[in-house]
């Protein structure tokens, strides 16, 4: 029978019948499989948000489109927001977080295995509950049958008045759930990497790895629970007769707003701090070389999760704020970019004079440093409030944060699983799939985003259903042809995943000739993890191990 | 357990398409950033420099919907054109910046691949260098630091103009999916409203040594909205329970068109803005003329009882009749705009007339309700609101 001492691979998975074999993976409780399950739950929700977004692109072909109406529209890019954000990117954070930490701290498992997998299926349960509005939210008559109120959803649009049924609710309450599954996520990071780490792997001595999901577990401890708080608030607007935001009767439109972005925020950074997580382990090891100025990187990192905090009002430059708060507000924002463009330069330094090897993780690490060096630059002329005020709620402003959301992180997200697949399943990913898929995804993605850019300044306005300016034409449709450029790069990438795991080139343990101790182990590692617990003396304790007369720890 | 010192090879290096491609893809992927930045330039370069147009451009319903202007880079005020020159000094210092992180990864990638002849060696390890991690943190500081000084001062700049005596007053009421504009004379008490208008908005051009500035109080009746006429000004949303301000002094007579910028539900896509900028003797016409009652045409009295007894006086205002509502736009003006339903129609007799007997199939969502009348009645109340002027 299946338990929580079940390796991750049954040997004789022949004879274990099917439904046996899925029941393991349900009541599991071993990080490896959360993990996975994590990342496949992105696929599922992926593929959702995906076909939204096609649909999107193809209504905006030409003026006037005609592919759907406009409540349907609206529905469209409120759930694709709300799955990108929620229940693509974040599980992915999850499995990334679920599957290579403890393996990298020398641990045997996370820290409380059964709320790990509680997280999961919370997380999980959250994207069921949004997606039930489509089959349960119908409620009062002409009221939409999905969520259309954005996926920030300011306030009063969201009240009973201006949203009538129940889809809204359906919004609040998945996305409540999967946030309470992120807290427990965090909450086992946070134990997991302070109390399990191997002997000899101090605070200073862990992979940049395991410090940036540190601080990225630390950033969700900080803003899941206001952002829960907001919600129940909004709930309580709805069904109890509060009125938190309803102006009309003393509620605050801007306390939303506030309450909003001081969680939306530094959610872009809890993002993209596992991105920079992946991409400063698998340039160093394509490089051949240690991470350029560990230390800066440490500092960046936590100057980042600060900072992070306090400039949440830059999405609120139109709102009419004070011309202080603006100020203060652009000030903190630009901040950002001194930390963000370390991080950059040490990576690129990295690179410098090492033995660059061009494997499919190293192609979406650079993917991921060109596409998000980009959109770094345009967020730091937004965070101009004069431009600002123009390109605000344009389309600029939706090219810009894809290229940090898409291109930024979900390349460095692509890059991590070429590079940690053979650990999981024991097999490479095929790289010939991968290369075609990288050209694909990459002349897509920026066939679909820049467009986006100049039609915002020729001021497309984002989310309208349809448009009728000729001179907007041309540009949307470079990005739609764009988006299934992309989609088909997005394909070709899940075909890869699910045929590598029988077609797969056998990988072993090293595949990467990698120096952290996720390779110390046999691919895919037992249960337990590890026979016997390492015990380190430097930040890459296979470095050490393969060369033993120039090891790190006498370096650092 | 550890890996064998070198087991790349297991990988396919014999592979000419993956070494082929490979290398294309990592060099190519910079020409592509680059390539974007030149994108950039061209989209604005595309964009035919064009004033306001000087005419009525709205008799059709394709000159009304190709027509129109939003281009940030083509600013016709003072503050958006020192919005679009901040932007101009933003591009220029990323390019910079974007070239300086870029052409050396670009050199580094060609200069630094693997080679065969490099298996099983591994390069110097360069663990970090105090002087250039302080250099590449002061350096950006600095450039922030300089684009901190700019943003205030433009900030500002625009935000702290003070309205000169000749100023135009008007306040703005965004409504799902229609805008309403009080025009308001300034006095000792405060402000009086002089007259209330819907959707097109005319304001005056100013003049040597009389600037005259339209300054906007933005207010909501239902959900957020945002006035966003690029060619005027940056947007500034209208927030219920809230009062916000901007302005601007348009310098070509013409139309100016915008939309609204901020998610308001169904229709957003269709709430258009149009402000026209005129001289100051036709615009004191058109106020004269918004001040008085309306007209009271004895030929469509018809018209008149069929409007004034039905539900139309629930939401619109006729001045001068005992229609008061104030849901809808104030009609009594009607026919001196030029277009319907938020700027997307021409106001004329057949899309009036459309407009009536079916809002749903021009507006899918509106709030006007379809009036179930008969096709008489309809034709008595258009030939009523014909009369308008």
């Amino acid at each position: 029978m299946a338990s929580i001492d079940t390796p991750s691979t049954p040997k004789d998975s022949t004879t274990v019948p099917l439904i046996t074999r899925l029941h393991g993976w349900v009541i599991s409780v071993d990080h490896k499989r959360i993990g996975i399950m994590y990342l496949l739950m992105s696929f599922l929700f992926l593929i959702l948000g995906g076909v939204q977004g096609l649909f999107i692109r193809m209504q905006l072909w030409g003026p006037n489109g005609t592919v759907v109406d406009a409540d349907t529209y609206n529905q469209l890019f409120t759930m694709h927001g709300t799955t990108m954000i929620f229940f693509v990117l974040m599980p992915m954070l999850g499995g990334f977080a679920n599957f290579v930490v403890p393996l990298m701290i020398g641990a045997r498992d996370v820290a409380f295995p059964r709320l790990n997998a509680m997280g999961f299926w919370l997380s999980f349960f959250g994207g069921c509950v949004l997606y039930y509005s489509h089959l349960g939210a119908e409620g009062l008559y002409g009221a939409a049958s999905a969520p259309d109120i954005g996926w920030f959803a300011y306030a009063p649009l969201t009240s009973p008045a201006f949203s009538r049924g129940n889809a809204t609710d359906y919004w609040i309450l998945g996305t409540t759930l999967t946030g309470v599954g992120a807290i427990s996520l965090a909450v086992n990071m946070v134990a997991t990497i302070f109390t399990m780490r191997a002997p000899g792997m101090r605070l200073t001595k862990m992979p940049l790895y395991v410090l940036l999901f540190l601080v990225d577990a630390i950033l969700i401890l900080l803003v899941f629970p206001p952002f829960a708080a907001a919600q129940f608030m909004l709930l309580l607007d709805r069904f109890l007769g509060a009125h938190f935001f309803d102006p009309q009767v003393g509620g605050s439109a801007l306390l939303w707003q506030h309450l909003f972005w001081f969680f939306g925020h530094p959610e872009v950074y809890i993002l993209a701090l596992p991105a920079f997580a992946v991409i400063s382990e698998v340039i160093p090891v394509f490089s051949r070389k240690v991470i350029f100025g560990y230390l800066s990187m440490a500092a960046a990192t936590i100057a980042i999760g600060f900072i992070s905090c306090g400039v949440w009002a830059h999405h609120m430059f139109t709102v009419g704020l004070s011309d202080t708060l603006d100020t203060f507000f652009a000030g903190a924002t630009m901040l950002v970019a001194i930390p963000t463009g370390i991080k950059i330069f040490n990576w690129v330094a990295t690179m410098y004079g090492g033995r660059l090897r061009l494997q499919t993780p190293m192609l979406y690490a650079l993917g991921f440093l060109t596409l998000f060096l980009f959109g770094g630059l345009t967020g730091i002329m937004l965070a101009s409030p004069p431009f600002d005020w123009q390109a605000s709620d344009s389309a600029f402003l939706v090219g810009h944060f894809h290229y940090t959301l898409v291109g930024g992180i979900l390349f460095a997200f692509l890059a991590g699983f070429y590079y940690w697949y053979p650990k999981m399943f024991g097999r490479m990913m095929s790289e010939r799939l991968g290369i075609i898929q990288f050209a694909f995804t990459y002349i897509g993605f920026n066939a679909l985003f820049i467009p986006m850019h100049i039609v915002g300044m020729l001021g497309m306005p984002r989310r309208i259903y349809t448009y009728t300016d000729p001179s907007w034409t041309i540009w949307n449709q470079i990005s739609t042809i764009g988006a299934f450029m992309m989609a088909i790069g997005l394909l070709l990438f899940l075909y890869n995943f699910f045929s590598s795991l029988r077609h797969g080139k056998i990988a072993g343990d090293d595949p990467w000739d990698a120096w952290t101790l996720e390779w110390n182990t046999t691919s895919p590692p037992p249960c337990y993890n590890f026979k016997e617990i390492p015990t380190v003396r430097s930040r890459r304790p296979l470095w050490d191990l393969k060369h033993p007369d120039d090891p790190d720890w006498k370096h650092e | 357990m550890i890996g064998t010192a070198n087991t790349w090879g297991i990988i396919g290096k014999s592979s000419m398409l993956r070494l082929v491609l490979a290398r294309f893809f990592a060099i190519g992927s910079f020409l592509i950033g680059i390539f974007a930045i030149g994108l950039f330039a061209i989209g604005w370069s595309f964009a035919t420099p064009l004033h306001a147009a000087d005419s009525d451009p709205v008799e059709t319903l394709e000159s009304l919907e190709t027509d129109r202007n939003m281009r940030v880079f083509e600013p016709e005020s003072p503050n958006s054109t020192t919005i679009a020159e901040v932007t101009y000094l933003l591009i220029g210092i990323q390019a910079v910046i974007f070239l300086l992180v870029g052409i050396p990864l670009c050199i580094i990638l060609c200069r630094y691949r693997h080679r065969k002849a490099d298996d099983g060696i591994e390069p110097p390890q360069v663990y970090g260098s105090n002087p250039i991690e302080v250099a590449w943190t002061v350096g950006p500081a600095i450039t922030v630091f300089v684009i901190f000084l700019v943003t205030t001062r433009s900030i500002y700049e625009i935000r702290a103009a003070p309205a000169p005596p000749e100023a135009v007053h008007v306040r703005v009421v965004g409504h799902q999916w229609w805008w309403e504009y009080e025009y308001l004379e300034k006095n000792e008490s405060g402000y009086t409203s002089l007259f209330t208008t819907a959707n097109e908005m005319r304001v005056p051009l100013s003049e040597e040594g009389t600037p005259r500035p339209v300054y906007l109080d933005l207010e909501s009746a239902d959900v957020m909205h945002s006035f966003w006429v690029p060619q005027l000004a940056g947007k500034t949303d209208l927030i219920p329970g809230r009062v916000n301000h901007m302005w601007f002094q348009p310098e070509h007579a013409g139309w100016y068109t915008g939309q609204c910028a901020e998610y308001c539900g169904t229709q957003h896509a269709h709430m258009w803005l149009r402000v026209k900028a005129e001289n100051k003797e036709d615009f004191d016409k058109w106020v004269a003329n918004e001040r008085k009652d309306a007209v009271t045409d004895p030929t469509v009295a018809a018209g008149r009882t069929l409007f004034l007894t039905n539900a139309c006086v629930n939401c619109h205002t006729i001045k001068g009749t005992p229609a008061r509502g104030q849901v809808g736009p104030d009609l009594t003006h009607l026919m001196t705009r030029k277009t319907l339903a938020s700027g997307i129609i021409p106001n004329t007799k057949k899309y009036l007339l459309q407009w009536l007997r079916d809002p749903d199939s021009i507006k899918p969502g509106c709030n006007m309700p379809q009036m179930k009348l008969t096709d008489d009645d309809y034709n008595k109340i258009l030939d009523y609101l014909l009369t308008l002027k």
